[in-house]
């Protein structure tokens, strides 16, 4: 492994093929093709060393093919998890093992059993996402130091094999060579070429560091997915909801009981109808918005269920407006109109036709038993706030969100002294005891009260800093590479005749367009692209299907 | 005010369709260039280069007076959008046709934009009031600048198939891949064409055939049909009388009115499809291959590769960057796997796979060329079948 001394005098490592200052060229020197230029014909780690494990693995990783295929498994990988809906989106309350079946047959059911309802969170996908990251990393480093000091150690003086193998080459017999060079030179440097000469020789280079671009993106990309993996870190990032009623206050999850929140009110605006609308669509909805008060509990209070509350801050919440404090934000996401409140009933005497009293229940938090207006007692034997009768026929209650509230009303018949149970519910007739037609009591339904609830996201995402540097690296290393070629044209002197050579990593077309500028206005003539020939041997390699 | 927004559209059409005309003399007129010795094409292409520019401004026209009448920037639903990427369409051939002079991709590039434009008319044009989720300045942001990444990839895919258009031999017998692909292309353009010249025909004879269904939350819902109900909705019942019954169910999970109208668009155009093959006994690629004798092969390969390396940073910009702040600020995450997010990743993968196999000359000229055609269908099926077809976040129809 020792390294190659050039005939121009400059050392270059084990591996070299394109001197680096001379631009000889050192590995199949006979050869007429056109040199290989992609990283100026460097040493690069990946191509010299093919021996240890360690090597195996870099090479591995360090392969645009590789890389690509990546990239191709990835974004098919991604496009399958869109063929059925993943977990995350079916709807609430159905069990994943029945939904995909029953959704999507059999086909839902090979989906589901393989896995791919969870498909971006999976381990493949990740550890996709990890070789990406990992090919990023290697390839950039195999390439971008060898580059780099190639692009800096070059020197004007080329050598004829390096110009003879440059795909735009041509040679020039001009009648002054000096005023050919001082006229090219101005020329070029007016097309803000940066204009470097030696022995009479010229090298014009223009943008070298739109060459960094891909290794500034990526590492920006880095950054990015580095920021992405630290969600799973605890502390990080918080995704909770929570429902708040009006007038109610509620510890927000994930605070670890920090702090509270009231939904002082309510409001959803429609857009206006427009004439000629149809009578039956639902009214759009403009906004709506929860005017929220921020709590903390008061320093050195009671911890517990009775502390004092003292507020910090108050917001209204929207879509696209949220409620930050501290590291956390609350989203207005969801919302549900009308919802039971208060039920009040009128308890109605069979044996004298009179109505006896009244009492209203709060649904939330209903009271143990209510006191008549004739001193009765009225007591709660059972609540079912989301009433149904279960498989077994017995009474019960989905949730405790009041959709269907359903009693059970125990009062005492003073003339007999028994305890009398009545159950009272939406449309729903239930027989507590068999004889529940003899009650003396009867309750009647005398009303209820509503009110809005508010659905709030509590997110938390400390990853977020990482995200946005790393998406801002990126883009610049994107631009950067994107729209600044790099040029190179070479001017010498050789022979008594002037040799031009041109080099870019893009857009050739308009390097020509450089160059003809020279051609122009000089006696230089213009030169060939050699691969213009390759353009029009287009081999036909189909085969009939 | 709103009028005069649609007469401007409807007056870039006209002058796209001039600049269609224009660029296609040019081409042609070339033949004559022996007997006359002189180049009289030239200036054909000059006015399709202006026509182009007055259609871009006139289009800019429609979009900002719109603006003004709606309060916000026209880009909010399927209409919208799609006329807005026929725009940046325009616009960024405006901005590689000034580079590179090259008047066949006018010839190409400009029928897409109108096809495109007929295209967004087929959906409800009227100003519609913004949900409260797109109401920030993010949507501008966010929508605009992706459908100038959009568009500008665009330009690569019209390069793209004139490449093909070049150097495949359309006229030889037997069925190749690639002769199997050009075709499809053509295919797939037709079937385009089908489906407004269908949607005008049906919507002219006031065709509606209503449903009553079961959606995917298990509710009884409605569904309005406005072509012939080949695909019916799930557990669907006719309501309106005298309608064709249909022939096939479909799911819950799939918006069957806008299946059943994809099929009809690829049904009608192989119709056309195998009309015009029948009638010319001819490739439809070959039919236009005439047109792009004079190309040289590289300049177009290259205008497809410069179209993506000045559309990719921006689409990666508009439809990744901007995408993530607003679904960060108005849906509480910046990245949430819906579908639109997912194709927009795989878009952005896809030319950054693109972008890497450039490195390997081998993958120049046609290679090259047929990927800048899969870049586009795969814009075309986020823009289409995710809004339309697949239920998500993004659904604005």
């Amino acid at each position: 492994m020792q390294e190659i001394k050039c005939s121009c005098g400059h050392i270059n490592p084990y591996g070299t093929e394109v001197c680096g200052s001379c631009g000889k060229p050192l590995s199949d020197t006979d050869s007429d093709q056109l040199l290989n230029m992609r990283y100026e014909g460097a040493a690069r780690r990946s191509q010299t060393y093919n021996k240890t494990i360690i090597d195996k693995i870099w090479n591995f990783f360090s392969s645009v093919k590789v890389g690509i295929a990546i990239i191709v498994i990835t974004l098919i990988a991604s496009s399958i998890g869109t063929i059925f809906p993943q977990e995350m989106f079916i709807p609430p309350g159905e069990t994943a093992a029945q939904f995909y079946a029953e959704e999507h047959g059999a086909l839902g059911q090979l989906y589901y059993s393989l896995g791919l309802h969870n498909l971006y969170g999976s381990w493949w996908y990740m550890l996709l996402v990890a070789a990406l990251g990992t090919s990023i990393i290697i390839a950039s480093i195999d390439r971008f130091f060898p580059l780099y000091k190639a692009l800096k150690s070059q020197r004007v003086t080329r050598h004829k094999g390096f110009m003879k193998r440059q795909r735009i080459f041509g040679t020039s017999h001009v009648d002054n060579v000096d005023e050919t060079m001082d006229k090219a030179q101005k020329i070029l440097k007016d097309k803000r070429y940066n204009i470097r000469t030696e022995n009479g020789n010229l090298l014009a280079e223009k943008n070298r560091w739109a060459r960094w671009g891909p290794y500034v993106n990526h590492i920006g990309l880095i950054v990015f997915l580095v920021g992405a993996s630290l969600r799973f870190f605890p502390d990080m990032y918080i995704d909770e909801n929570l429902w708040v009623r009006e007038g109610q206050t509620e510890v927000i999850p994930g605070t670890s009981g920090e702090y509270y929140v009231e939904n002082e009110a309510f409001t959803v605006e429609y857009h206006e109808q427009e004439e000629g609308a149809e009578e039956e669509a639902a009214p759009l909805e403009d906004t709506f918005r929860t005017d929220a008060v921020l709590y903390q509990p008061e320093e050195g209070g009671t911890v517990g269920v009775d502390q004092e509350l003292e507020e910090i801050d108050r917001q209204a919440i929207e879509v696209n407006d949220a409620f930050h404090f501290d590291d956390y934000s609350l989203y207005q996401v969801d919302y549900k109109l009308d919802e039971l409140r208060e039920m009040s009933f009128d308890v109605e005497d069979t044996q004298t036709g009179e109505t006896v009293g009244s009492f209203t229940v709060d649904l939330n938090e209903p009271d143990d038993d209510y006191e008549l207006e004739n001193n009765e007692n009225v007591r709660i034997h059972s609540y079912f706030p989301n009433f149904n009768i279960n498989e077994e026929g017995v009474p019960t209650t989905e949730n405790d969100v009041p959709d269907n509230p359903g009693f059970i009303f125990e009062m005492e018949n003073s003339d007999t002294g028994d305890m009398e149970h009545t159950f009272v519910g939406v449309q729903a007739n239930y027989n507590v005891s068999p004889n529940q037609e003899d009650n003396r009591y009867v309750f009647e339904f005398a009303g209820l009260d509503t009110n809005h609830v508010t659905g709030l996201t509590v997110r938390k995402d400390n990853t977020l800093p990482f995200l946005i540097v790393g998406g801002a690296i990126f883009m610049i290393g994107l631009v950067q590479g994107s729209y600044w070629p790099h040029r190179r044209i070479w001017l010498q002197r050789k022979d008594g005749e002037v040799w031009l050579a041109g080099h870019t990593n893009k857009n050739w077309e308009s390097l020509k367009k450089d160059i003809h500028a020279v051609t122009e206005e000089t006696q230089v003539t213009t030169p060939r692209d050699q691969t213009d020939e390759d353009d029009e041997q287009t081999a036909e390699k189909d085969e009939n299907i | 005010m709103e009028q005069l927004s649609m007469n401007l559209l409807g007056a870039a059409f006209f002058l796209y369709l001039a600049a269609t005309i224009f660029y296609t003399v040019s081409v042609t007129g070339r033949k004559w260039r022996d007997k006359k010795g002189e180049m009289t094409g030239n200036n054909w292409g000059k006015l399709g280069y202006i026509s182009s520019i007055l259609g871009v401004a006139s289009a800019l026209g429609y979009f900002f007076t719109r603006w003004a009448v709606a309060g916000h920037a026209p880009v909010s639903n399927m209409f919208e959008y799609t006329a807005f990427f026929a725009i940046t369409l325009s616009l960024a051939f405006v901005i590689l046709y000034g580079i590179y002079r090259v008047n066949v991709l006018g010839l190409i590039t400009m029928p897409v934009v109108m096809i495109m434009i007929a295209y967004a008319s087929v959906f409800a044009t009227e100003v519609q009031p913004l949900q409260p989720s797109l109401q920030s300045h993010w949507l501008e942001i966010h929508v605009i600048t992706t459908a100038l990444g959009q568009g500008i990839l665009a330009v690569s895919f019209g390069a793209g198939l004139i490449y093909l258009l070049r150097t495949i031999d359309l006229k030889r017998k037997g069925m190749t891949k690639r002769t199997f692909g050009v075709e499809f292309i053509m295919y797939t353009l037709i079937s385009a064409l089908a489906f407004i010249i269908l949607s005008n025909v049906f919507g002219a004879m006031d065709y509606e055939a209503n449903f009553a269904y079961i959606d995917e939350n298990g509710e009884q819902s409605e569904k309005l049909y406005e072509l012939p109900p080949i695909f019916g909705p799930n557990e669907g019942e006719l309501l309106t009388e005298d309608r064709m019954q249909p022939w096939i169910e479909m799911p819950d999970w799939i918006v069957s009115e806008d299946l059943n109208t994809v099929v009809w668009a690829f049904g009608t155009g192989l119709i056309l499809y195998a009309l015009l093959r029948v009638l010319t006994r001819r490739r439809v690629g070959a039919l236009l291959q005439p047109l792009f004798k004079s190309v040289k092969p590289q300049t177009v390969d290259e205008i497809s590769y410069r179209a993506i390396a000045i559309g990719f940073p921006v689409f990666a910009l508009g439809g990744l960057v901007f995408a993530m702040i607003y679904a960060q600020i108005a849906w509480t995450r910046f990245w949430g796997w819906d579908p639109k997010e997912v194709y927009a990743l795989v878009t952005f993968l896809f030319y950054a796979a693109y972008l890497h196999l450039r490195l390997n000359r081998n993958w120049h000229g046609e290679p090259s060329a047929w990927l800048a055609v899969i870049g586009f269908a795969i814009i075309i099926f986020n823009l289409i079948f995710v809004n339309l077809v697949i239920a998500g976040l993004h659904s604005y129809a």
